[in-house]
């Protein structure tokens, strides 16, 4: 017990120095590529020496030195090449002594790594699995078990998405104002993918895996202490906490999904809503209304009703109204559809579907079909709800997801058969809104 | 996302890839490794495996006490899977092309096999967020 402790100690030391490590590196030898790399192996090395040895006097230090002589081995090799190859004068100025590297070490390191990592001429897998590896601390088999691909791959993933950073030519330096403004949105998006893949796949087998859910809290919350006056980025960490907040819920003791309307809500994490609300109201305060703040908004409305029939489903339709001004797209009309099926009947739902059939960004999508289903069901039409409950279950990619809506169609076809014996009222459904909304 | 990639046969396709010459094996054999060394350099690779030939395949269900019930007479029409990838990639559309690539793989003569691959989606443990 007192061992695991301790490692986790060590674990959370590591994974907040290794940004600040990696920054001092990469500005002192202006080489991102081989700090970053010259930083993991000292990474690998502490996770190896620390639980052993004890954690040294200066944590810091010691992973400077160690990075710091992985980074002079390099630059003497590539010298070594270099005079091989050219007949290079060897260039002394370039081995720097380690021991001062350490007064390099700016806490704005993590905001300039994370605009880096997660540069939009970057893939979203490439960017997550750097940001995780580069700004996270985490380490090539982590990441490469939190997704589920051998560690060479992960381990070829990052090193070519270092490399094409480089041919891209960005440079190790905070982005000015306007360019920050406009590349937040890329760094907010990696940040809420690495969310959503750590929340919508911690289910069952899956809980062995690296929680990257809370990595992605993590990295937003110092994200948020960097720069604590932007709205959105507030907005997306009460959006994560209010969500994760239900995790507990959300899941059955077989792994089944539960909606949100059959969740058990005392499982729900009020340290988490209250956080939530607070970051929001902040946020909220300071006029610019963006999509994470709605998001958030409507997870705060959901997270407030003590039962699910106290739901404000009104508030909920009106922000997704003015999400679908900020930031329209099929999923938003979609789930815009549903908060309207509730205010006003499931036959204004349908309508608003209807426009999406033919949406080419949806086209085949399993969540149309849930939807539908969900909303036929509560306007009677059982037949047609089965229907499109089993067409969502062939289209759906995730197998929680297909026994779910599996189940629903199996449901409805029992009750519906049942119903033709006696009369047995149909137990009604669920909330149309997935769980996972 | 991850999908798998099949290669299959008729029992005649692997009586008739017995016969290739061996500059034909041998072409064929370099086109699979470069690609395999494809897939882990650009970083899509998760798994692949070959399949022992078809002749020793058998169909097993278990029977009444629960004990296997063997069967091994297959019709001529019958496809068998040869050998398959998973590759982890962002799109449809990449899974697509890494399978027309494997299509490609040389057949008699050297000439492009155009061999038909399955491309199918693996499942996750995923939900959508839906955000």
């Amino acid at each position: 017990m007192a061992e695991q402790v301790f490692d986790i100690q060590i674990e959370r030391l590591l994974r907040e120095l290794a940004p600040l490590v990696l920054g001092a590196l990469a500005r002192r030898f202006r080489d991102f590529v081989a700090a970053e790399d010259a930083v993991q192996e000292a990474m690998i090395a502490a996770f190896t020496q620390w639980p052993r040895e004890g954690i040294p006097d200066n944590p810091r230090g010691w992973l400077i030195q160690v990075a710091s002589r992985r980074m002079t081995d390099h630059v003497r090799s590539e010298i070594a090449r270099r005079e091989r190859e050219t007949a290079v004068a060897r260039d002394a100025e370039t081995i720097a002594p380690a021991v001062d590297i350490e007064s390099d070490m700016d806490p704005d390191d993590t905001l300039i790594l994370l605009f880096m990592c997660c540069h939009p001429a970057l893939t979203s897998s490439s960017a997550i699995a750097l940001t995780l590896r580069a700004v996270g601390g985490l380490t090539t088999a982590e990441i490469a078990n939190a997704f589920l691909v051998p560690e060479a791959t992960m381990a070829q993933r990052i090193s070519r998405t270092k490399q094409n950073i480089k041919s891209s030519g960005v440079s190790f330096r905070l982005p000015s104002p306007e360019e920050r403004a406009e590349r937040l949105p890329a760094v907010l998006h990696v940040l809420y993918l690495i969310f959503n893949e750590g929340y919508a796949s911690s289910i069952g087998a899956q809980l062995q895996r690296l929680d990257l859910a809370r990595e992605a809290i993590r990295l937003t919350r110092s994200m948020k202490n960097f720069l604590p006056q932007d709205a959105e980025v507030a907005g997306l960490l009460a959006l994560m906490l209010l969500t994760d907040a239900r995790r507990a819920a959300r899941t059955g003791p077989d792994d089944q999904l539960i909606p949100l309307d059959k969740q058990d809500r005392a499982l729900w994490d009020r340290s988490e809503i209250s956080e939530g609300i607070e970051l929001l109201s902040a946020a909220l305060a300071k006029g610019a209304v963006g999509l994470y703040q709605l998001q958030a908004a409507i997870a705060a409305v959901h997270d407030q009703a003590a039962r699910a029939e106290e739901t404000d489903w009104p508030q909920i339709l009106a922000l997704y109204e003015l999400l679908k001004r900020v930031s329209p797209g099929p999923m938003v009309t979609l789930n815009h559809a549903i908060a309207a099926a509730m205010v006003h009947g499931p036959a204004k739902g349908l309508e608003l579907l209807r426009p999406l059939d033919s949406d080419s960004r949806l086209a085949g999508h399993y969540r149309l079909d849930a939807v539908r289903a969900h909303l036929l069901e509560m306007s009677g039409d059982y037949e047609s709800a089965i229907k499109h409950y089993r067409i969502a279950a062939g289209r759906t990619t995730s197998i929680p997801e297909q026994n779910y809506l599996m189940t629903q169609a199996a449901r409805l076809d029992d009750n519906t058969k049942d119903a033709d014996k006696k009369t047995v009222p149909r137990t009604h459904g669920h909330n149309p809104e997935p769980e996972t909304l | 996302m991850k999908y798998i990639l099949m290669m299959s046969g008729k029992k005649s396709d692997f009586e008739g890839y017995a016969k290739w010459s061996k500059q034909d094996l041998q072409a064929n054999v370099a086109f699979m490794r470069a690609f395999s060394k494809e897939l882990k350099d650009s970083g899509v690779f998760v798994a692949t495996e070959g399949l022992a030939w078809p002749s020793e395949a058998k169909l097993v269900r278990a029977g009444k006490d629960g004990e296997p019930i063997t069967d091994g007479v297959f019709p001529e029409s019958k496809e068998f899977l040869a050998g398959y990838w998973i590759i982890d990639v962002e799109s449809p559309d990449q899974a697509y092309k890494i399978a027309a690539r494997v299509s490609q793989a040389p057949g008699p003569a050297g000439k492009p096999g155009n061999m038909t691959i399955e491309v199918r989606q693996v499942l996750s443990s995923h939900t959508d967020l839906g955000l």
